[in-house]
């Protein structure tokens, strides 16, 4: 991120200037911000400001809303994600997802697991990718004697953390989570803030989320997103990004001080 | 705690009139009493017509399904080339109906046309399952049969070592038959399967998007499967269509006693047989009719039930 604060990270994903719309409508504006590598950044911000819409722009997850388009740039190691000769199947290949709604298929846990390897036919012992995607979704220990039940047959929270194994197998280089604790409780919340703590060795983590504690637990970098009313609709915008003690304890703007300590939003 | 000690706690219990709680119970009485009326019809069809059977079960036992003798004359009865039509016109039906059924509703189910043209479409698909069967059965006579002949007549020369086509087609036919059925029961299929693909939940969808999935390898891999009950579903009613189509089979099948191998050779169906035969009929010859009735009842209850376990063991996962 454009800091003063001077760390110096590699930045894995890097959008200038987005616009993105839905048909006419200006839905998000000027998206400006890097992603640095093996790091969390979290997008907060009131509801309807764009953070989810911004997330599903990084693995081009927009593209199958009819209506979206978008403007400016967003390049992932230096390729613009949105040139022509990009295939978007190639990109969600190497940036997953985590959805705000456990959503495994209804399959076994085990091949809920090999989904994603078996498209890319995968070549190694499909055994040991789905043990070590498991457990490093800490859920290994939980569904170890079962993986040939179905996965819909776990609780919301071990879905979720299926949903993340599911994600961490196909190896990717960055994972987007879109609110993954919203349905879960407060203990499968803690499991999976856990988990992200040990996944952004390997991976880089963006997450959007609603709960202040867990972005200033969770995260390393926080962008506060808000939203201003315009004559043709809402549109959201990055109000504010930095490290993320900056942004609870010394943020530049009021909008950012009244979000995070509770006063709106 | 910061409530008022004062304040009067708000009745909670059940405030209703006699007359409505009465309403209520006659209203369950009411809509249980017509689901009641439902079975007990079923029942009472199945008494009556194998009570009017029984003499035929009588005399001629399980060897009325083996056996290809209809002779009025000597009142000999035996239904296999009737129970073999229903199964052969009904399973080529399928084997038509199936693969272009869900291939329409797989494109009708995702977003290759604009919701504008597509919407019109599937009305259109769901209209042509309210052609009457004799329109089709006319339509088959007069259209299907003379485009049908040429073209069998030209697999009859090239093919003609299988078995399958092992006859020259002359008109009216097992394959005639099969193919009006495969239409009939087209709109069935594609609409039932549409419905099932379209309710499985967008969220599976983007998961697999999210993986990197192609829509190739979403559709085949976890639309289609999700969708699965209902598809088969779809299929077992569009079966039972089949197998109980009267009319239309009545007046493209030749209703010829025999149970041939070759698809273009003539044949018959237990409900042409009925069609055909019940004005005229009397005596042991009723019986044998709804004897022949029972079997088709039967047949259409163990396909049910096949699909009830295909679904079952597919749904286990």
């Amino acid at each position: 991120m454009a800091t003063s604060t001077g760390v110096s990270t590699s930045t894995i994903i890097s959008s200038k200037d987005a616009n993105i719309y839905y048909g006419n409508f200006l839905a998000v504006r000027d998206v400006t911000i890097d992603i640095p590598k093996n790091s969390i950044t979290a997008f907060i911000g009131p509801s309807g400001c764009g953070k989810s819409t911004v997330l599903r722009c990084f693995n081009r997850l927009n593209d199958l809303i009819t209506s979206f388009k978008m403007r400016g740039s967003i390049h992932y190691h230096g390729q613009d994600l949105y040139s022509p000769e990009i295939d978007p199947v190639a990109v969600r290949r190497q940036i997953g997802m985590v959805f705000q709604k456990p959503n495994p298929f209804p399959k076994s846990i085990y091949d809920n697991i090999a989904f994603g390897p078996r498209l890319v036919k995968y070549r190694g012992n499909m055994d040991e990718l789905v043990e070590r995607s498991l457990r490093g979704a800490a859920l290994w220990d939980e569904v170890k004697d079962k993986l040939r039940e179905s996965g819909l047959a776990l609780s919301g929270g071990q879905q979720q953390r299926l949903c993340i194994a599911r994600a961490i197998a196909m190896q990717p280089d960055v994972i987007l989570m879109d609110e993954p604790c919203a349905a879960l409780d407060p203990i499968s919340t803690l499991k999976v803030e856990d988990l992200l703590q040990e996944l952004k060795e390997k991976y880089t983590i963006v997450i959007v989320t609603h709960n202040m504690q867990q972005a200033s637990r969770a995260s390393d970098y926080t962008a506060f997103f808000n939203v201003e009313q315009t004559e043709r609709g809402r549109t959201g915008y990055i109000a504010e990004c930095d490290r993320t003690e900056v942004i609870f304890q010394n943020p530049q703007q009021q909008a950012t001080q009244a979000y995070v300590s509770g006063r709106f939003g | 705690m910061a409530v008022s000690p004062n304040r009067e706690l708000e009745p909670m219990k059940r405030d209703r009139t006699p007359f409505a709680r009465n309403l209520d119970t006659a209203f369950v009485w009411l809509t249980g009493g017509f689901a009641g009326l439902i079975a007990l019809l079923l029942i009472a069809i199945a008494v009556r017509v194998g009570v009017d059977a029984s003499p035929a079960m009588a005399k001629f036992g399980l060897g009325f399904l083996f056996e290809s003798r209809w002779n009025p004359v000597t009142d000999v009865y035996s239904a296999f080339p009737q129970i073999y039509g229903t199964l052969v016109s009904s399973f080529l039906a399928l084997f038509l109906a199936v693969p272009i059924g869900l291939g329409v509703a797989i494109f009708l189910s995702e977003d290759f046309i604009p919701a504008k043209i597509q919407r019109p479409v599937v009305f259109l698909i769901e209209l042509l399952a309210a052609i009457p069967s004799v329109v089709y059965g006319l339509w088959g006579i007069f259209v299907l049969i003379p485009i049908l002949r040429d073209l069998g007549k030209g697999i009859h020369q090239s093919l003609g070592w299988l078995p399958l086509f092992s006859t020259s087609p002359s008109g009216p036919g097992m394959y005639v038959a099969g193919i009006i059925l495969g239409i009939m029961i087209l709109p069935i299929i594609t609409a039932i399967a549409r419905d099932a693909l379209v309710a499985v939940p967008i969220e599976l969808r983007q998961a697999a998007y999210g993986l990197g999935a192609t829509r190739w390898e979403t559709i085949l891999q976890i639309i289609v499967p999700a969708a699965f009950s209902g598809i088969v579903g779809g299929i077992m009613l569009a079966l039972g269509r089949a197998m109980g189509e009267t009319m239309a089979v009545t007046m493209v099948i030749g209703n010829a006693n025999k149970a041939n191998i070759s698809l273009f050779d003539q044949g018959s169906t237990v409900s042409s047989l009925l069609a055909n035969q019940f004005a005229e009929a009397s005596g042991l010859q009723v019986a044998s009719l709804m004897y022949a009735a029972i079997v088709l009842f039967v047949l259409t209850l163990i396909v049910n039930i096949l699909a009830q376990v295909v679904v079952k063991r597919v749904n286990r996962i």
